[in-house]
């Protein structure tokens, strides 16, 4: 039990990255994204493609720590991607969402034109890199640490952990201390009076693109550290990112957090009952709780 | 030099026309408070003047410069702001967060600025650091107002300031629009208190389906039998 | 030969008069164009080369599939708003509830290898009957669940649904076999081709019908396809311009007005989002007619949710006629492209081609929501 507790804590914080950016995207942009799991496949097969196909050019040191799969390759990598994929989710609005904006198209709209560009992402993998399962570092040999109280843990587990609440952390801070952070959480409560404000809506617009997507690209590639990359990993993401979302209230990075953490334990702590592939069933029947108890997730008010 | 003038204005939501050309006039350091029956056309003119709503037909001048057609962001560096009647304030920040929000555009120190928006609204200096989303109506209405006052406005259009609100608040809300005043901020606002409001108003303009019906200055609107009956509620 | 040949030209003859007459604008427009589309069409195959028949029986039967998802679709999301996203998982389900209640229970050696839930060995009418029902009882679950919350809490549950569906199909033997596909799933009125022929047809059908043989078994499975999406689409038209059609469409339009009418908007939402569901049921139930072997793989949401998604946006969505317009004409797309992509693409590059196709279906749907929202045969409004 405390051992799948201890798994579960590493896999929400790969799902709370996820449900941040997603319920940012969901309380500014406005619409419900269903190309944010698609976006966490992207940055994981952007580092694939840095460190296997770049980096040998350049001439980066393979060597990493021990029995981790960190090193200069992976270090160096993370930060690219996450910003590739930012960039790219910034072009993806620029192309498709925003003029669907200009034109006030309603929020399904724009959710159905996320399904396209989900679609775009996870064909141009398909198509790169075609269906089978990679691992970063194949044939790596990771030896699990054991810690008291029976527990067993992989370094890279550790790094995962520490790596996603410091980023988690660090949001927070963004958002509770800059102009922007803070511009972006009135977007998030009244767009409409964000904009009559001053506020520069569309920067704020395209700033929670590029943090969103950055987060999702870190969250895909600690996913791809711990387990295997595939094509459909993102969509395989969705429902656990929803779930948490709107378990932490829609339009709140921290509830999301929180949301991301405990659909990650209970999916976790739901395979000593049953069959380990119904995991997403069980994040489906947390929101189905949720939506039927207190729709307005946690942290919401009544409104 | 008028601070603002809006000439025959045409405006409305979509295809439906609304305003069928109307026209205000602002001296700087004025009240003006626009009045009717509901459905008048009152709040389509404050957000036409605003931006928030594309004029059709005539033109707006802020303070010497046309600013027919511009968008809202634009309107608010030149010193116009706006408080809508409902959904004014930002319910997850605080009390001073929603203030810097009001500050976002500008690029100097506001501090001052804050502690002077501070001491119109005293009850809100407690409370500070507190959610608005857990203020009362009347408290949350501040917040509105001083939020955009952040911004050192030449002009601020308010949106029925007191609906909703207790009468004792009301009359709070009031004595805060005239201590704004004093420091020098024109105000136009458009109120249900009619009667309340064109007291301390330099001047009232009643609008009608659409129309201009009269215009005057506050005390003489109040004593004008005509519209007492049709517009005041006898 | 020559039966087939005929009847095939026939059917192809009654489809292609039928899509023609969508883009008529006037009864006397719409006759026309039914009629050179028929002759066109009727004529080509009648004289066409052989192989061509062979070539496309199957993509017919198959776009009528899609036609008859797209017509459920259109009824949740162009009549009344309703994004669903989990398409694939309401055909499933028809196609595995329709497969068991057709099906008989394996026995003997039979029984080890094919695990299922039960085996009701009924008449298919029952399988198409069942597939509606549990559809629908799904639908309705999620439809109570989400359709009082905002408006994409729906979409996000049917992907839930669609997710959840799929573990339980793959994991579960005992249900419907799990991961090994499930077969000998009995075709409908396979016995119009069996020699002796059905005991209940009337003595002149027997006689003309007897040239046929059981490869000639996709030639009635066309027909039967051809004239159930016709009497759908028939149905269906009825409901769409009927009173509570209307209510819809006004929901769709304007809720908040719809529900000052004093029409309880929740309680219609769900009633479309169930006959939708109920109409994916039925395609589903259709498809194991044509296929006798199915997994749960094969409702993959790429090619059974996106697929039926640009179907729909493509053709007119609030259009039933756009549906299925557009079910055809994308799906003539796609096997072009096949046919294309066969002659042209080196084999190494087979994989990428395909999957570059259903990239080009994502743009696809973007270019449409961005360039051309209403489809190629716009929504008609008011009474025709």
């Amino acid at each position: 039990m405390l051992e799948l507790t201890v798994y579960g804590i590493i896999y929400g914080s790969i799902i709370a990255l996820g449900a941040i950016g997603l319920t940012l995207i969901y309380g500014i942009l406005r619409f419900a994204n269903f190309a944010h799991g698609d976006l966490m496949s992207a940055g994981a097969y952007l580092v694939l493609f840095l460190i296997h196909v770049v980096f040998p050019v350049l001439g980066v040191p393979q060597e990493r720590f021990g029995g981790t799969s960190f090193g200069w390759p992976l270090i160096l990598a993370m930060p690219l991607s996450a910003v590739m994929t930012a960039l790219l989710a910034i072009a993806l609005d620029q192309i498709f969402y925003r003029p669907l904006r200009a034109r006030r198209a309603s929020p399904v709209i724009v959710a159905m034109a996320s399904l396209g560009t989900a679609f775009i992402v996870r064909n141009l993998i398909y198509i790169f890199w075609g269906p089978d399962k990679i691992n970063y570092f194949p044939g790596l040999y990771r030896p699990a640490w054991q810690l008291p109280l029976d527990i067993r843990i992989r370094p890279d587990e550790l790094i995962i952990v520490v790596l996603a609440l410091s980023l988690v952390a660090l949001v927070y801070l963004f958002l509770q201390k800059t102009k922007l952070g803070k511009a972006m959480r009135a977007t998030a409560d009244n767009p409409d009076l964000a904009r009559v404000t001053g506020i520069n809506t569309e920067q704020v617009r395209l700033w929670t693109w590029g943090i969103g997507a950055g987060l999702a690209a870190v969250a895909g590639i600690m996913y791809g550290v711990n387990a295997q990359l595939y094509p459909e990993m993102g969509w395989g993401f969705l429902l656990p990112l929803f779930a948490a979302a709107v378990l932490g209230t829609v339009g709140n990075p921290y509830g999301a957090l929180i949301g991301g953490l405990v659909i990650g334990i209970v999916q976790r702590l739901s395979t000593e009952w049953l069959n380990p592939a119904y995991q997403p069933a069980v994040a489906f029947l947390v929101l189905i709780i949720v939506l039927l108890v207190r729709p307005q997730g946690l942290f919401g008010g009544r409104s | 030099m008028a601070l603002l003038e809006a000439r025959g204005i045409v405006s409305g939501y979509g295809g439906m026309e609304i305003l069928h050309g109307v026209s205000l006039r602002v001296e700087p350091g004025q009240i003006v408070t626009i009045i009717g029956p509901n459905g008048a056309g009152k709040s389509t003119l404050l957000k036409t003047i605003f931006g928030l709503l594309s004029v059709k037909a005539g033109s707006v001048t802020f303070n010497g410069t046309e600013i027919t057609g511009w968008s809202p962001d634009r309107i608010v560096r030149l010193g116009m702001c706006f408080v809508p009647q409902t959904e004014n304030v930002f319910p997850s920040l605080t009390v001073q967060e929603n203030f810097e929000m009001g500050a976002f555009i500008r690029t100097d120190d506001y501090r001052g600025r804050m502690e002077e928006v501070f001491e119109f609204f005293p009850d809100l200096k407690a409370r500070r650091h507190v959610k608005v989303g857990a203020l009362s109506g009347g408290q949350r209405q501040m917040v509105a107002m001083g939020r955009a006052l952040m911004l050192d406005p030449k002009l601020l259009l308010l949106d029925e300031p007191s609906a909703g609100l207790a009468p004792k608040m009301v009359e709070l809300i009031f004595e805060r629009i005239k201590e704004i005043n004093k420091s020098g901020v024109a105000v136009v606002m458009v109120e249900q208190n009619a009667r309340e409001a064109l007291k301390f108003s330099d001047h009232g303009y009643v609008l009608a389906s659409g129309e201009n019906r009269f215009d005057d200055t506050g005390p003489a609107l109040l004593q004008n039998e005509e519209i007492g009956r049709l517009y005041l509620g006898g | 030969m020559e039966l087939t040949r005929l009847i095939v030209s026939a059917t192809f003859g009654v489809l292609g008069g039928w899509l023609w007459s969508f883009f008529g604008r006037s009864v006397t427009a719409r006759l026309g164009l039914a009629l050179v589309g028929a002759v066109l069409l009727g004529v080509t195959m009648l004289f066409a080369p052989g192989e061509w028949v062979a070539y496309l029986l199957a993509p017919a039967i198959t776009a009528c599939l899609y036609a008859v998802l797209a017509l459920g679709l259109n009824i949740q999301w162009g009549l009344t708003g309703l994004f669903n996203i989990g398409v694939a998982a309401f055909f499933a389900v028809g196609a595995f509830t329709s497969a068991l209640i057709t099906k008989a229970m394996p026995t003997g050696l039979a029984a080890e290898y094919t695990k299922q839930l039960f085996g009701l060995n009924l008449p298919f009418i029952f399988g198409v009957l069942g597939a509606m029902l549990v559809s629908g009882v799904i639908a309705l679950l999620i439809g109570l669940l989400t359709l009082r919350l905002r408006e994409d809490y729906l979409a996000i549950a049917t992907i839930g649904i669609s997710e959840s569906l799929r573990l339980v199909f793959q994991n579960e033997r005992w249900l419907a076999n799990g991961p090994q596909p499930l077969s000998g799933i009995p075709k409908p009125l396979f016995c119009l081709v069996e020699d002796p022929p059905c005991a209940w047809l009337p003595g002149f059908l027997k006689e003309l019908l007897a040239p046929l043989d059981s490869r000639d078994y996709d030639v009635i499975l066309l027909v039967m396809l051809v004239l159930s999406l016709i009497f759908i689409f028939w149905v269906l038209q009825r409901v769409t311009w009927s009173p509570w059609g209307r209510v819809l469409r006004a929901i769709r339009e304007d809720e908040w007005a719809t529900s000052a009418f004093g029409k309880n908007v929740f309680a219609f939402k769900v009633q479309a989002f169930v006959l939708g569901a109920c109409v994916m049921g039925i395609g589903g139930a259709l498809f194991t007619a044509s296929v006798s072997t199915i997994d749960f793989g094969l409702f993959h949401p790429m090619s059974y949710t996106f697929m039926i998604w640009v179907m729909l946006m493509a053709g007119g969505s609030g259009n039933h006629k756009g549906a299925v317009f557009g079910a055809f004409a994308i799906w003539a797309i796609w096997m072009g492209t096949t046919f294309l992509s066969d002659a042209l693409v080196p084999f190494q590059f087979k994989t990428q081609v395909f999957y570059v196709r259903y990239l080009l279906v994502g743009v696809l749907l973007l270019a449409i929501l961005l360039f051309r929202p209403q489809g190629i045969l716009p929504e008609e409004k008011g009474q025709k």
